[in-house]
């Protein structure tokens, strides 16, 4: 290539192909991931360990304790987790029976809970989940009060980070006939889902819903409330007033099996702006840590679950994370990848379901490359390496749980990160909009 | 978001209870609405006494300065909210107390309405009001669960930004900030930031520039997006109104003693004779109006 | 033998609703004083019969499995929502999103209902002896929609394979909806389902409309 050539910031590779796209089919980007674009994030936070003023904790000796009860507001039985990293909704239909397994094997073997998703509970991630969190969603799509019983927990769903506001979309390759009868739809159409809930609307009609899903389960289960992040301080009084037992606020980074690109790049705001909003609402209503929060979008290592948590979440959830650890975008898949116009790395076409690592597709051969067991091995090793790195973290800064990290102990690199994290630009005491 | 109830007295034997029936109305609601609370009164002839004009108040401790400028000012304090009827024209009683009592909001004025506002949870308030007891011809009231506004008295519903007018709101707005900006740039002025404001004021514009009550409604439909079921009062009149989606409850139950409408049916039920009304949903973006 | 009667003036409706949720309950219940209250008798679970005087809230008889609810009055919102099985029967009128999501059983409705009346129905059938508001049937996947009166806007928009029929006017059709041919076997599917309702209604008065099936595949053409 000519060293001359000048590549335009506006209009980049990226975007001249998009503008040739749209111009050759009409019809806008579905694709699955969450946003790509470069985002204020987990990574411009640092955490300051213990040295003189502070004592560290010793690993592997001095207890850092890493459990986590969720649901204690209203519920006769919450939650009990070993540790505060769960696996966010994903629906079977969006993913294979055998990753939804895999799931439920590598959580439990690590101690958490997984979440059903779009499209109803399925007797394999029943059996292999010791905690299973049952999503109501605008679609309803195989609600069934049966499987209601049988969750540990209940999350309704408003929003996922990935697109706040809209509704699920399940493209006709992957509305297979298991798929296609668990919710009660054609064979093969694709999909549409309603973006609203059809019998509420608004925290006052929520209310009402609350104490509905608390009547028909006798009070037994935690409810969850479940919000993309948008408006996050007010979502979050909302959904307290509305009577939840645990929030879970999902940053734009939160993955996708099919959505419009224009929606999962430029509606919501990123994790770490969301996640001080949520913990300031649940403060000033005084029930932070009694209400618990969960926030997902974007962990991917221990460090950024111990962050969270710092921030003053209760817990994490991962999503695409999870699915890395099963296998997706793996090098072993390259060629395949690349047969199909991506790259290992780069692949995010959930929504056509030719899957090579055989978990977001519907299709047989596809599904059985990912053995259950083996799958949930690697998640429950990443699970546990995120715990430990977790635990490494907490002990540098002298905490004997991982709950006694607090916004306190970081400070920020960019000037962007500590005014949404609210704490001081490293080596100032300078919180952007907060202090002078 | 929040809970509405409205009673429109038909049968005037029923009017010394208008206050006892509002209140139990809103203590249907309180579960909706419980950061915050207001009622407006129309006819009470303490509150309102006939031949004089009423200003409602907020923010006001004292009022010797207005009742040194004015001759037969009334105080009525009232928990949050401080009444003061003066035999002056509506308009002659505003310009005083914005010359007197510069700290006070307005919250209500005219010659037959008391409005009364306050937060913390609406039994409270109607307690502290001494609701049951008041007396007239028509009520409003609303809780409130605050969604992007803070939760203040003066953000309380409803609002009464015009002679004897009232507006109530359960719902969301989605482009009443633009609203606000071109009702700023004509030269209305806020109190507030809450969206139902933006309504209310639109309403009381569009009434200011000779339209009816039904016609003011219309209008908003064409202006306003988002989701809404307004209650709208004026000195002789009683109007409900839907979005074209019509999600958040209404009913309305009819009889020929009385017309009222709430958010649920519980707040209705209290009602005496509401086993014989005729109840119904108002339709989407039609207007319905009781005129005295 | 006499029902088991609960006065809801008196008695809270947990209560009620843990007593309908026991493991040996009684066969037949009466609930009196409702008085607008909601999720009264939701969550059931057994073949009890309950009947209910006045007017009741929101999500009464929620996710029905198998009891026969009858409410003598109206109901509020979403009544009889996410039904599996059973029946319940509103003798007054109901409002939005009556039967919405409900997979099965039967919902009467012998007065009129109101907004999104079996949205995303999917597998139940309704039968509604007065009119139906704005939106009804919206997303509706499966089962029936019987409708003695009018319709409001955009009946059926969206439609999947629920199947509609109407008696009276139909004021505008959603996206997707469309009339579809009367022959025999939807004249004794009909006839069948105002028996089950216990309405005397002549079959050959209604029209019935269904999916265009348009909407199936994402085209450009579907775009508003």
């Amino acid at each position: 290539m000519n060293e001359g050539l000048r590549e335009s910031a506006t209009f980049d590779r990226a975007t001249i192909h998009a503008i040739q796209r749209a111009a050759a089919t009409g019809v806008y980007d579905i694709r699955g991931w969450g946003a790509k674009r470069r985002l204020p994030h987990f990574d411009d936070l640092l955490f300051l360990g213990a040295s003189m003023s502070r004592y560290p904790l010793e690993g592997y000796r001095e207890r850092c304790d890493t459990d986590v009860v969720l649901g204690t507001r209203h519920a006769r039985h919450p939650l009990h987790l070993d540790i505060p990293v769960t696996i966010a909704g994903m629906s079977f239909g969006a993913l294979s029976a055998n990753a939804k397994e895999a799931l439920g094997r590598g959580a439990t073997a690590a101690g958490t809970s997984t979440t059903t998703g779009d499209g109803g509970m399925t007797p394999e991630e029943r059996g292999q989940s010791r905690h299973l969190v049952y999503q109501y969603l605008p679609s309803r799509y195989g609600m069934n009060p049966d499987d209601l019983r049988k969750a540990d927990a209940i999350e309704i769903v408003l929003g996922q980070g990935a697109k706040p506001g809209g509704g699920g979309m399940l493209l006709g390759q992957k509305v297979t006939d298991r798929v296609a009868g668990m919710r009660t739809l054609p064979v093969g159409v694709d999909q549409r889902s309603a973006c609203r809930h059809p019998d509420w609307t608004g925290p006052d009609d929520l209310t009402i819903k609350i104490v509905e899903l608390r009547e028909i389960t006798d009070w037994e289960k935690p409810i969850y409330v479940k919000v993309g992040a948008t408006r996050t301080y007010y979502d979050v009084k909302l959904a307290v007033h509305a009577g939840a037992d645990v929030v879970v606020v999902d940053g734009m980074q939160g993955g996708t099996a099919a959505t419009q690109e224009v929606f999962i790049e430029h509606v919501g705001i990123p994790t770490l702006a969301a996640l001080p909003q949520a913990v300031q609402a649940l403060q000033e209503l005084g029930v932070h840590r009694k209400v618990q929060l969960i926030v997902s979008g974007g962990i991917r290592t221990g460090a950024d679950v111990a962050k969270a948590i710092a921030l003053g979440a209760d817990a994490v959830a991962i999503g695409t994370a999870a699915l890395i650890a099963l296998g997706d975008n793996h090098p072993r898949y390259d060629a395949e990848y690349r047969a199909l116009g991506s790259a290992a790395g780069f692949f995010d076409d959930f929504q056509d379901g030719r899957d090579p690592a055989g978990i977001t597709t519907q299709d047989d051969e596809l599904a059985d490359r990912l053995d259950p067991e083996e799958g949930g091995r690697r998640l429950a090793n990443y699970l546990r390496v995120l715990t430990m790195e977790a635990q490494t973290i907490a002990r540098a800064c002298g905490k004997a749980h991982l709950h006694h990290l607090e916004p306190e102990d970081l400070v920020a690199l960019t000037i962007e990160s500590a005014a949404m994290a609210r704490v001081p630009l490293a080596g100032t005491d300078w919180i952007p909009g907060r202090t002078r | 978001m929040c809970g509405i109830v409205g009673l429109h007295l038909r049968e005037p034997t029923l009017h010394p209870r208008l206050g006892e029936l509002l209140a139990a109305m809103l203590g249907q609601l309180a579960e909706r609405g419980p950061d915050s609370a207001g009622v407006a009164v129309y006819g009470d002839p303490v509150l309102t006494p006939p031949g004089r004009s009423t200003v409602s108040l907020l923010h006001v401790s004292d009022t010797t300065p207005l009742s040194e400028h004015l001759p037969d000012v009334k105080t009525i304090p009232l928990g949050q909210t401080t009444l003061v009827h003066a035999p002056v024209t509506t308009d002659t009683l505003l310009t005083a107390v914005t010359a007197t009592l510069p700290g006070a909001t307005v919250i209500g004025s005219g010659t037959g309405v008391a409005v009364m506002k306050g937060t913390g949870h609406p039994a409270d308030l109607t307690r502290s009001l001494g609701l049951a007891g008041m007396t007239g011809w028509q009520g409003v009231g609303h809780t409130r669960m605050a969604t992007e506004s803070a939760v203040t008295p003066e953000g309380a519903h409803p609002f009464s930004v015009g002679p004897d007018q009232c507006l109530v709101h359960n719902g969301s707005f989605a482009n009443h900030a633009t609203i606000r900006r071109e009702l700023r740039a004509d030269g209305v002025v806020f109190d507030s930031e809450n969206d139902s404001e933006v309504g209310a004021r639109f309403v009381t514009h569009q009434l200011a520039r000779g339209a009816d009550l039904e016609k003011a409604l219309r209008l908003l439909c064409e202006r306003f997006d988002g989701f809404y079921t307004l209650l709208v009062s004026t000195a002789d009149s009683f109007a409900v109104v839907r979005d074209a989606i019509a999600c958040k409850p209404a009913l309305i139950a009819e009889t020929p003693q009385w017309v009222a409408m709430a958010s649920e049916y519980r707040a209705l039920a209290v009602l005496p004779g509401v086993d014989a009304a005729r109840i119904f949903e108002p339709e989407p973006e039609e207007v319905y109006v009781w005129t005295r | 033998m006499d029902p088991m009667t609960v006065d809801l003036a008196a008695t809270p409706v947990r209560d009620l609703n843990q007593a309908l949720h026991a493991p040996e309950p009684e066969q037949r219940w009466r609930v009196r004083n409702p008085r607008g209250a909601h999720a009264i008798a939701c969550g059931l679970t057994r073949p009890l019969s309950v009947e209910i005087d006045g007017h009741v809230g929101y999500y009464c008889a929620g996710m029905n499995q198998h009891a026969a609810v009858t409410v003598n009055g109206n109901a509020g919102v979403g009544v009889a929502e996410n039904m599996m099985s059973g029946t319940v029967r509103i003798r007054g009128n109901t409002s939005q999103s009556a039967g919405a999501t409900a997979h099965g059983g039967l919902l009467v409705i012998e007065g009129d209902a109101a907004a999104r009346c079996g949205i995303s129905m999917k597998g139940v059938d309704i039968v509604v002896g007065g009119d139906v508001g704005h939106m009804s049937a919206f997303m509706g996947q499966a089962g029936r929609l019987v409708v003695c009166g009018d319709a409001g806007d955009a009946l059926g928009d969206s439609l999947y394979e629920a199947r509609l029929y109407v008696k009276g006017a139909v004021k505008s059709l959603g996206a997707d909806c469309v009339e579809k041919p009367m022959r025999d076997e939807h004249l004794t599917e009909l006839a069948g389902l105002l028996k089950a309702a216990e309405f005397d209604e002549d079959p050959a008065a209604f029209r019935r409309y269904g999916s265009a099936r348009r909407l199936y595949h994402f085209k450009i053409d579907n775009a508003y």
